[in-house]
């Protein structure tokens, strides 16, 4: 039996059937967000997230974002596209189900710009617009606001418990959370509201600071970067209304007491900098993770007596107490280091996953750090 | 004196790799060695726009022992008696682009531009704006050094964003010279590629660890990298690498047990099992590294340079000077540079 839903007090991963009324709604899938900065194991992280809810027996989807090839094959996700591919399960090891999805952010895009055109034609000239493609492929926070869509999209479909999403390394965790307004913000932006009033007014109506914009733009980046704008938002018309309220909706699910937050993070100091400035930044816009996840810890062995490390110096020994030695330096920095998240975030469930012998590229390495971040 | 072929290849240096392998790290490394060589080094950092801190800034200014946050102008963090320095500061797309508007003669329009938002217009519809600027501003810099002008640096460190993004970074003004478009950008788009496809004016140093997947994602990065960004690469770092113990190859506890009975230790039963799984993680982790290394050799014909693992994970002074030796070493011992 799957637990169907999970409130907000809750682990949503393995936690408790949901609070009161929950079971009656018919979508209440949980939605974990893992952020973190680069090179400590996001990616991998949210994949075991999925397949620890698999073995609890939910219907778990991950949504990577660019995973390393071998753990993309893994997953069964390389080359497949957009959409949520079916990761069998080998000989009983769940009985749940795993979905994952690789997002590609250009097709989620041109698939929101299918959905909120007027008519097939105007959609055809947008995707066809040069700025539409800079959009789509260069604009920061793109990449942000398609994952960010592609769960929506996932979570609105009903067809999973949990759906844990993986995002791009961020410095800037607000990239992300505020990935849906950020396009439209673009969309409000003053020089661009002005771009599109050519076609009703000409040019020659525009306001004489709107002039100096325009001619400013043409002056550093060229006449036809102009041109293809205004012709872009030309284009767009009709569709800001759709994508704004879409973005809403979004950024309500992200805000709302199905979602919470992991922080994946390594021991290691510059990484853990980076991880507590995330965590500052979060806290600024009223967001806190429920879940850290300290990835490649490791362990702390026990120390010898001072007298006995003297007495063993000279004997062949030796190189195991100096590799004793600097292998617990490592535990005790490492722990210093996590101390500081633990006071950053006091609340949360805190799994430390131990230094993995090789790197998980596959189902049983998943496995392995999913056992990790069982309770 | 092998290890001045390190910088005088070219003047610019750009640092990139997984995230997570050190490249700010590395950064402070090379331009501490160029001090050292009496050279003047000045370290990039890149900026989100209108960021006030960046983590990396932090981290940088720490490893030389200074509490100071990089902004835009310069600070000095290392000044010594050779005539060897290091800069650092911090570089965003924004402050690039209005230091370019001021030398172009366009100071009036940069306010406007970047106070209306009208940075984020052009941002959106050229490509790699953003990433082109901060290149131009290397750029700028490397052509004042090149004309000998007094102050100019030596040596011009990029602190460039992860593998994965370098690759769009450092293509962006190649794809932005495809894009139509002229003016002031596509002039400085030209200046750039020119740069970045010169072997003699800039290189770019890769930064992995000794583990599977950044080696395997360094290798890809490499070929996309010259492919696509018409680059070349000096070579690679790695960083982390653990210093090789001989230790018994299969050690077990009663064997080490006799050991320290005979030294006329008694050593309780957690103790000898710590000693021994603490061997085998440090053995497991030496196998998986030396097989790294040599893959990464098989598949990159580039100079590997290693950097030692830092038990110590508080990277400060006294560790920049045990890494700054080690890539002396390693540059003496093992870079040879193609014309």
């Amino acid at each position: 039996m799957r637990a169907p839903v999970s409130d907000h007090f809750s682990d949503p991963v393995s936690g408790p059937v949901g609070g009161p009324g929950a079971a009656a709604s018919p979508n209440l899938t949980s939605v974990i967000v893992c952020m973190g900065p680069g090179g400590v194991g996001k990616t991998t992280t949210a994949a075991a997230l999925a397949l620890r809810a698999a073995r609890a027996g939910r219907r778990a989807c991950v949504v990577t974002i660019d995973p390393a090839r071998r753990l993309a094959d893994a997953l069964g996700v390389n080359g497949v596209g957009n959409e949520p591919h079916f990761v069998p399960a080998p000989a009983g090891a769940w009985p749940g189900e795993l979905w994952a999805v690789m997002l590609d952010a250009q097709s989620t895009f041109d698939n929101l710009v299918g959905r909120y055109a007027t008519a097939p034609a105007q959609a055809e000239a947008i995707l066809a617009n040069p700025v539409y493609r800079n959009i789509s492929a260069a604009l920061s926070g793109t990449q942000e606001y398609m994952a960010i869509e592609k769960l929506y999209e996932l979570q609105e479909s009903g067809a999973y418990d949990l759906i844990v999403v993986d995002t791009p390394p961020a410095q800037h965790a607000l990239d992300f959370l505020e990935a849906p307004a950020h396009l439209a913000r673009l969309l409000d932006n003053r020089v661009f509201r002005l771009l599109m009033t050519p076609t009703r007014a000409g040019l020659r109506a525009l306001e004489i600071g709107a002039q100096l914009m325009l001619r400013t733009i043409s002056k550093i980046a060229g006449g036809q970067v102009v041109a293809d704008t205004v012709q872009f938002f030309t284009q767009f018309e009709g569709m800001e209304e759709g994508f704004r309220e879409r973005a809403a909706r979004a950024e309500r699910l992200l805000r709302s007491e199905l979602t919470s937050f992991a922080l994946v993070c390594s021991p290691r100091r510059d990484s853990m900098e980076e991880a507590l400035y995330l965590v500052s930044q979060l806290a600024a816009s009223g967001v806190r993770p429920g879940t850290v996840v300290v990835n490649r810890c490791y362990p702390l062995y026990p120390a010898l007596a001072p007298e006995a490390v003297t007495a063993l110096a000279a004997t062949p020994l030796a190189p195991l107490l100096a590799n004793l030695e600097e292998l617990r330096m490592v535990a005790a920095t490492e722990n210093d280091q996590l101390g500081r998240v633990v006071a950053a975030l006091p609340d949360a469930t805190l799994y430390r996953v131990a230094f993995l012998a090789r790197d998980v590229y596959d189902l049983d390495g998943l496995a392995e750090v999913a056992d990790h971040l069982a309770d | 004196m092998r290890s001045t072929t390190l910088f005088s290849t070219a003047r610019v240096l750009i640092v990139t790799g997984k995230g997570g392998t050190g490249k700010t790290t590395v950064s402070g490394v090379l331009a501490n060695l160029a001090a050292r060589e009496g050279l003047r080094a000045m370290v990039f950092q890149i900026g989100a726009p209108g960021a006030r801190y960046e983590p990396g800034t932090v981290q940088l200014a720490r490893l030389f022992g200074s509490d100071e946050v990089l902004g835009y102008e310069a600070s000095v963090l290392v000044a010594n008696a050779a005539g060897g320095s290091v800069h650092a500061r911090a570089v965003t797309p924004d402050t690039a682009l209005v230091e370019y508007l001021h030398l172009h003669g366009m100071r009036r329009l940069s306010r406007r531009l970047v106070n209306s938002g009208a940075l984020d217009v052009v941002a959106t519809a050229v490509p790699g704006m953003p990433d082109m600027l901060v290149l131009g501003k290397l750029k700028q810099m490397e052509r004042a050094a090149a004309a000998g002008q007094p102050e100019a640096p030596d040596v011009i460190l990029l602190d460039a964003p992860a593998a994965g993004h370098a690759v769009r970074f450092l293509q962006s003004p190649r794809g932005l010279l495809e894009a139509a478009g002229g003016g002031p950008v596509r002039a400085q788009a030209e200046e750039v590629v020119q740069m970045l496809s010169d072997p003699q004016r800039c290189r770019v140093v890769l930064v992995t660890t000794p583990e599977e997947t950044p080696v395997s994602e360094t290798v890809e990065t490499a070929q996309l990298l010259e492919r696509r960004a018409g680059v070349s690469i000096l070579a690679v770092v790695v960083n982390g690498r653990l210093p090789v113990l001989s230790l018994p190859s299969e050690p077990e506890a009663a064997g080490l047990d006799a050991l320290a009975r005979a030294a006329g230790v008694r050593l309780g039963r957690q103790q000898l099992e710590g000693l021994v799984a603490a061997a085998r993680l440090r053995l497991e982790r030496q196998e998986v590294q030396a097989a790294q290394v040599a893959r990464l050799g098989r598949e990159l014909a580039l100079p590997q340079l290693e950097l030692p693992f830092c038990f110590d994970a508080d990277l400060r002074p006294q560790q920049l000077a045990t890494l700054t030796d080690a890539l002396s070493t390693a540059v003496a011992a093992g870079l040879e540079v193609a014309p």
